[in-house]
Order: C-alpha cells, then sequence, then structure tokens
C-alpha cells in the first residue's frame, strides 16, 4: 500500500476540519471575551467555526491539490487512488460517485430505520418504556430527517450519478470535480446529525417549525447547519445533471429518445436545483434569529412563524418529487425491460413528469389547512393540489399499459417495480383525504398522514430504489446477487409493509396524534400490532444486506446484459470499463426497441454487447 | 436503440471547447437562478416582515455612494473580462485590481452602516436589513475573493490568448454582475420606498 492510513484523504480531511473548527473558535471566543462575553456559546460558535471546519474538511479531502491549485494559478494533481481506495478519496469519476452515494446513504437508512425500530418499541404500548419523551422527539426527528435525505439522495445521486452518463452514451458528468464536491459533502451532514443526537438531540422534527426551533435545545443548530449543507448537495447536483443531459448526450440521442429514467433525473434536477435553497433559506432564518437576535419567526418582534411554514414547504411539498420523480423513472424502466415490451406512452409519461414539476411549486399551503393562514388560500390550494393526480394519474397508467399482457419475468427487481405501483396507488388515493380541506382538518397531524406519506415515500420511492437496487446491482458490481435472499426480503418488506402502514390509517381516521410518544390506552392494541409488523419489515433489511454483502465479495459474474435489456449502460462490460465507451456510440432508435418485427432486445448491439446472453 | 461504431471520439469525451465553454455557462446560469431564489425569499420576507415602512434612521448618503461604486465597478469589471478575451493581459489584471479593491471599498460601507445602524436586528426592517446586506454582503466578499484569484491566474499565464480559454476570468466577472444585479433590487427595496 502506498498510502499510509494517516495520508488518507479522509483523515487529512478530518484533520483540517477540527483544525478549522478549533482556530475559528479559538478566535471567536477571544473577540467574546474581550467584548465581555463568556468564551464559548455554542450557538455562535458553531454558526461561526463550522463553515470554516468544513472547508477545511473539503480542502483536505482533496479539494486543495486537487482543484484548488488552479485556482491561484498553479496545477492540479490528478486523482491518483485505484482499486478499492478508490472510493475512499475525491474521485472526479461518476461511477465511483455513484457508489459513494449509493453505499453512504444505504448505510443512513438502516440507521434510520433503527431509529424507526426503536420508535416502535416505545409505541408498542401506551405509557413510556424505552424512551423518556425528549429521547423519543430525538429518535422521531433523526429518523425523519435522515430519511428524508436517503429519499432525496440515494437514487438520484446514488442511480442517476451512476447511470445517467452511462444511459446517454457520455464518458462522464459535466462538472466531475463539482460532483465530487457535491458527494464529500455529504459526510459533514451525517457527522452533524450524529453529533447532534449525542448533544441530546433537538426535538423539532425534520420540519423544524418555529417557535420551537428557535427556543429549544443546541441541537436544533447543527441540524439546521446539516440540512443547509446538504441543500447545496442537491442544488449542485442539480445543476450537474441539466448541464449533462443537455449538451453530452450521444449522437442521435434526442430528447425523446431518452431512457425514461433519465427523464425522472431531470425532472428531480429542475426541482432541487430550483427549490431546495427554500428550505435552506429559512433554516438559516432560524440561525440568523438565534444567534443575530433578528426576527423573522418570532412574533415578539414582529416576525410571523407563519412565514417559515411557507418558506418551508415551499421547498417540501416539490422536495417529495425530487424523491419520487427518479423512482417513477427507475419502476418504469425496469417494468419495460422486464415485461419486454415497449414502455407505454413513453412521450406521455416524460411529459407528465414535466407537468408534476411545473405543478409541485404552487400547491405548498396544502401542508398549511390548519395553520391559520387565510382561509380564502384553502380553496385555491385544494384545487391546484388535485390537479397534480392527472400527471401522476397517466405516469400510473403507463405503468399499467406497460405490463398489460406482457411476459412479466418475476425476478426481484420486477417484483419491487410491480409493488411500488400498487402501493404507489394507495398513497395517492390517501392523499386526497389530505388536499380537501374538510377532511384535512379532521386528519392533519395524526397517524393517517404519516401512513399516507410512508405510502408514497417508502412504498413508492424506496420499493423503487429496491427495484434499481437489484436490477443495477450486476451492473454496479459485476456480480450477480442471490435471487432467493431477494425474494425472501421482497415478501418480508411487501407484507411487513403493508402490515405495519395499513392498521396506521385506521388509528389516523381514530385521532392518533403522531410525534407523541405516549398515546391513549385505547389505540393499544393496533400499535403493538403495528408493532410487530414494523419489526417483520425491520427484519427484511438483515436479508438484504446480507445478501448485498456476500453478493458483492462473492457473488457470481454478472454477463454484461443479464437482463438482456436495450439501454446503452448494459451494451458495456459489468462494470463499465474506466471511461464508459471506448467509442461513442450513435444512437438510431428509442430505448425500448422491444416486439415489433424480430425481438430486438436480445440483438447484440452494434458489436458492443459481445457475451451479454446468459443471464441469471 | 441501436448502437453502431462511430466517428466521435476523444480522449476527454466528446466536448470541444466551444462546447465546454456553453456548458460552463449554462451551469453558471443555473446556479444564477437557484442563488436569485434566495435573494428573492428574503426579498419577499421584507415586504412579509415590514410592508413599506422605511425608518428615518437608514443613512441615505452612505447608501447612495456605496451603490454607485459598486455599479461602477461592474465598468471595470467588464473592462477587464474585455482586455483578457482579447489578450490583453496586463490590463486585465490591473481592472481586475481596480474592481476588487472597489468591492472592499463596497464593504466597509457596509460595515460601517451596521455600526451606525440605529434600529436593532431586533424589528422588522431591521431584521430583512440586517439579513438582506449581510447576504449580499457575503456574496461581494466571495467576489472580491475570486476576483483577486482570477487576476493570479492572469499573471501565472492561464488566460494567455484570451478566446475560450479566458472563461475563467469571464465567469468571475458575470458573476461580480449577478452580484450588482441583486444590489440594484435591494437598494431601493431597503432604502427608498415609503
Ligand atoms: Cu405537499
Amino acid at each position: 500500500m502506498s498510502h499510509s492510513i494517516l495520508r488518507a484523504p479522509i483523515v487529512r480531511g478530518l484533520f483540517w476540519a477540527v483544525v478549522g473548527f478549533v482556530l475559528a473558535a479559538a478566535l471567536v471566543g477571544g473577540i467574546r471575551t474581550a467584548m465581555g462575553l463568556d468564551f464559548w456559546n455554542t450557538t455562535v460558535d458553531w454558526v461561526i467555526a463550522y463553515p470554516v471546519a468544513l472547508l477545511g474538511w473539503l480542502m483536505g479531502v482533496g479539494v486543495w491539490p486537487q482543484w484548488g491549485r488552479e485556482w491561484l494559478g498553479g496545477k492540479a494533481e490528478p486523482y491518483a487512488l485505484t482499486g478499492w481506495q478508490r472510493y475512499f478519496g475525491f474521485s472526479p469519476d461518476h461511477k465511483v460517485i455513484g457508489i459513494q452515494y449509493a453505499v453512504t446513504f444505504i448505510v443512513l437508512f438502516l440507521l434510520a430505520g433503527l431509529a424507526a425500530m426503536l420508535i416502535r418499541i416505545e409505541l408498542a404500548q401506551p405509557g413510556l418504556q424505552l424512551f423518556t419523551s425528549d429521547q423519543y422527539n430525538a429518535a422521531m426527528s433523526f429518523h425523519g430527517i435522515t430519511m428524508v435525505a436517503v429519499a432525496v439522495a440515494t437514487l438520484l445521486g446514488g442511480f442517476g450519478n451512476y447511470l445517467v452518463p452511462l444511459m446517454i452514451g457520455a464518458r462522464d458528468m459535466a462538472f466531475p470535480r463539482l460532483n465530487a464536491l457535491s458527494y464529500w459533502l455529504v459526510p459533514p451532514v451525517a457527522i452533524l446529525l450524529v453529533i447532534a443526537v449525542g448533544m441530546g438531540g433537538w426535538d423539532s422534527g425534520w420540519t423544524a417549525y418555529p417557535p420551537l426551533s428557535e427556543v429549544n435545545k443546541e441541537g436544533q443548530v447543527l441540524f439546521n447547519l446539516a440540512v443547509i449543507t446538504f441543500g447545496v448537495v442537491s442544488i449542485l447536483g442539480g445543476i450537474n445533471f441539466l448541464v449533462t443531459v443537455t449538451y453530452m448526450r450521444a449522437p442521435g440521442l434526442t430528447w425523446f429518445r431518452l431512457p425514461i429514467f433519465v427523464w425522472g433525473a431531470i425532472s428531480a434536477s429542475l426541482i432541487s436545483f430550483f427549490f431546495t435553497q427554500a428550505f435552506a433559506a429559512a433554516l438559516l432564518m432560524v440561525l440568523l434569529d438565534r444567534a443575530l437576535g433578528t426576527s423573522f419567526f418570532r412574533a415578539s418582534g414582529g416576525g410571523s412563524a407563519l412565514l417559515y411554514e411557507h418558506i418551508f414547504w415551499f421547498y417540501s411539498h416539490p422536495a417529495v418529487y425530487v424523491m419520487v420523480l427518479p423512482g417513477f423513472g427507475a419502476a418504469l424502466e425496469i417494468l419495460s425491460h422486464m415485461s419486454k415490451k415497449p414502455l407505454f406512452a413513453y412521450r406521455w409519461a416524460a411529459g407528465a413528469m414535466l407537468g408534476i414539476v411545473a405543478l409541485s411549486g404552487i400547491v405548498w399551503a396544502h401542508h398549511m389547512f390548519t395553520s391559520g393562514m387565510d382561509p380564502a388560500l384553502h380553496a385555491p390550494f385544494l384545487v391546484l393540489t388535485e390537479l397534480i393526480s392527472i400527471p401522476t394519474g397517466l405516469i400510473f397508467l403507463s405503468a399499467l399499459g406497460t405490463i398489460w399482457q406482457g411476459k412479466l419475468w418475476l425476478q426481484t427487481p420486477m417484483l419491487f417495480a410491480l409493488a411500488f405501483v400498487f402501493n404507489f396507488l394507495l398513497g395517492g388515493v390517501t392523499g386526497i383525504y389530505l388536499a380537501d380541506v374538510p377532511t384535512d382538518l379532521h386528519l392533519h397531524d395524526t397517524y393517517f398522514v404519516v401512513a399516507h406519506f410512508h405510502y408514497t415515500i417508502v412504498g413508492g420511492e424506496i420499493f423503487a430504489l429496491f427495484a434499481a437496487l437489484y436490477y443495477w446491482f450486476p451492473k454496479f458490481t459485476g456480480r450477480m446477487y442471490s435471487e432467493r435472499l431477494g425474494k425472501i426480503h421482497f415478501w418480508m418488506m411487501f407484507l411487513g409493509f403493508q402490515l405495519t402502514f395499513i392498521p396506521m390509517f385506521r388509528v389516523g381516521i381514530q385521532g392518533m396524534n403522531r410525534r407523541v410518544a405516549d398515546y391513549p390506552a385505547a389505540y393499544g392494541e393496533y400499535n403493538l400490532f403495528i408493532s410487530f409488523a414494523a419489526f417483520l419489515l425491520g427484519a427484511s433489511f438483515l436479508f438484504f444486506t446480507w445478501n448485498m454483502l456476500a453478493s458483492w465479495f462473492r457473488g457470481p459474474a454478472a454477463a454484461a446484459n443479464p437482463w438482456r435489456a436495450s439501454t446503452l449502460e448494459w451494451q458495456v462490460s459489468s462494470p463499465p470499463p474506466e471511461h464508459n465507451f471506448d467509442e461513442i456510440p450513435v444512437i438510431t432508435g428509442d430505448p425500448y426497441g422491444y416486439g415489433g418485427a424480430g425481438p430486438a432486445h436480445n440483438r447484440p448491439l452494434g458489436g458492443l454487447a459481445a457475451g451479454s446472453e446468459g443471464g441469471s | 436503440m441501436t448502437a453502431a461504431h462511430s466517428t466521435v471520439h476523444g480522449a476527454e469525451g466528446h466536448a470541444s471547447p466551444a462546447r465546454l465553454l456553453r456548458m460552463n455557462r449554462m451551469g453558471l446560469w443555473l446556479f444564477f437562478a437557484s442563488d436569485a431564489l434566495v435573494f428573492a425569499l428574503l426579498l419577499s420576507a421584507r415586504f412579509y416582515l415590514d410592508g413599506l415602512h422605511t425608518p428615518p434612521e437608514v443613512k441615505q448618503i452612505l447608501g447612495l455612494v456605496m451603490t454607485s461604486i459598486l455599479l461602477l465597478s461592474s465598468l471595470t469589471a467588464y473592462r477587464a473580462e474585455t482586455a483578457i478575451e482579447h489578450g490583453n493581459i496586463a490590463r486585465g489584471r490591473s481592472m481586475l485590481l481596480l474592481t476588487a479593491v472597489m468591492g472592499s471599498v463596497f464593504l466597509a460601507g457596509v460595515v460601517m452602516e451596521w455600526m451606525l445602524a440605529e434600529f436593532s436586528p431586533g424589528d422588522g426592517y431591521g431584521t430583512a436589513f440586517f439579513s438582506m446586506t449581510g447576504m449580499h454582503a457575503g456574496h461581494v466578499a466571495s467576489g472580491v475573493l475570486l476576483l483577486l484569484m482570477a487576476r493570479r491566474q492572469a499573471s501565472a499565464g492561464k488566460f494567455d490568448g484570451g478566446g475560450t480559454r479566458a472563461w475563467g476570468a469571464s465567469g468571475i466577472v458575470m458573476y461580480w454582475h449577478f452580484v450588482d444585479v441583486v444590489w440594484v433590487f435591494f437598494y431601493p427595496v431597503l432604502y427608498l420606498i415609503h
């Protein structure tokens, strides 16, 4: 090994982060002492020292040698690490970055899932057994924000980065180093959240509504800094995707020949580059209120907590589409390839994704029907919100039309993709009751809401994520996963999921409040049942984790194209060569050339697919 | 999809300098759009919190002087850009420096305003004033650093020959114009309306 552990990028990054933090905190402390204040003030110190630490981290991890030197007129070093070590540095390779995102966020997914298990232990019975109320709030908040981050970044950051350049016939993303920079902003987010939990957590959930978020513990400050950082990740990633798809498509790959997953990534990127900063800005305003004494949201200074809700939901409603649009794309992709049928109503599906983007920015106040905002806003937001069912309905019909009379190949990815269709229908239908003002007034802040958004995000996006994970696993790793373990995972997850969340609709309608550690004894039986179902759901990931680890290290070698799929990423080896394509392919048809005169799906494509026969 | 062998080839992918330039420009414009939304949110928060009220204590003369300096600096930035694009590096370097100095004077003005302010950050106008000028000043400060970096790169010969090679400098100058344009909106909203 040519690099000693002390010279590893992550170690250097951590070193410079600590140096930056200590120096900045000392400076702040010195100034504060001179002003006659306490040396240490957690809020002020973190707000000022964290950005310095972040800079130190980035520079240490590789920005300085590989990029920063150029800013001062010098010459940058190329990325040197190879083999397994290349995953632990500032690699500009989109495939390395995709795997970095995917692995990081799956680890976070398991961690936040563990928090959910603890929550279900607590909620199994009325009264307090495992947690104090405070600890419950911390666990619930950590579960919430971490899962939101997972849902936003795993499909788009992980699969998008890995697949979009391959699918459009490019050798990398438009801005490879910016791409690496986006990824390396992620570990600080995770570290901040973990430190925040270590400091006793924060109790305002993932939504961080003031006034609570302006007066609660200092864990809140770290939460805000973490989420602002994560916002930057999302924005930079979105810009990178948009430029990549606009300028780097292979010759002949017109917009309406793009695989539908690429359309999902484009639509999600449009939202993340244009809306994410609202969440970041709202949290920054909270920090200013806390650290500087401004009064954006403090009523005593003329501020308004409602303003926060408007800004927050202006992003956070569109955010659900950053989560599900790549999920739609992945699921439609898999449904088509695994039914060996062209994607039904392809142009309508792509257009529907753009329609969702357009509508997503004008529906946010459906989260605020009980907030006390002007009632004149209720009707317009009700109507606008219901309009979204038109484009989502189109996508649903595209999925149904694709599998209609298809020869379904029921491998694990296909099972997950079909479950996605089922779950998303339930999630969508239950959403109507929350968009309608009269029913929402009753259902707001109950477990009905919890069940609804878990059906859309977990049932929709996360099931699509696992479909994608199994489907592209052979491409990413060059190895095949175990179909048997995959199916066990699927059935446990599918049943566990239904049994957990269907009863939640019921207790929600009965009025059980969400986000509270305790509840009236009358809800006890349902909750015990829900907890056991949730443990089944949780246990399914043991099989998943085992499958992934064992297959990655010891699984049988995968063929270049085990699914005999027609899109470009399957026409290169598994895993793809370093620069993807020795020669840039020229595209002459649409991506779903199944059926028609002679089955096109297993025809070797332009000689690139040598050795693609086989499968599992 | 039928993929056939093609003649497109290149070690770095398939981007010509002209296409790389277009990609860089698009990336930068998307960033501007994204960043502009933050400023727009702060701007609308000002009206949401304090309507059209502007306290009489606002330092009108100082604000006018600062605004003029910032607008003038866009002119020098423009001259720096054209000089570098036409290969006149020496002139570009001095114009970059002049722009950075004017930006620093503007920043000194912001600090002065903050120290002289007779309203607290705790009321509606103060909240808007300190956060909007603060956010903008942060951008100006980063712009000054970037201008100095561009100057350093010019000295190191990175822009020699001008044309598409001058992208590093023009990107930074575009950022400077963007920050100026933000102030064109902020100045009347913070100082002039009643
Ligand atoms: Cu919503």
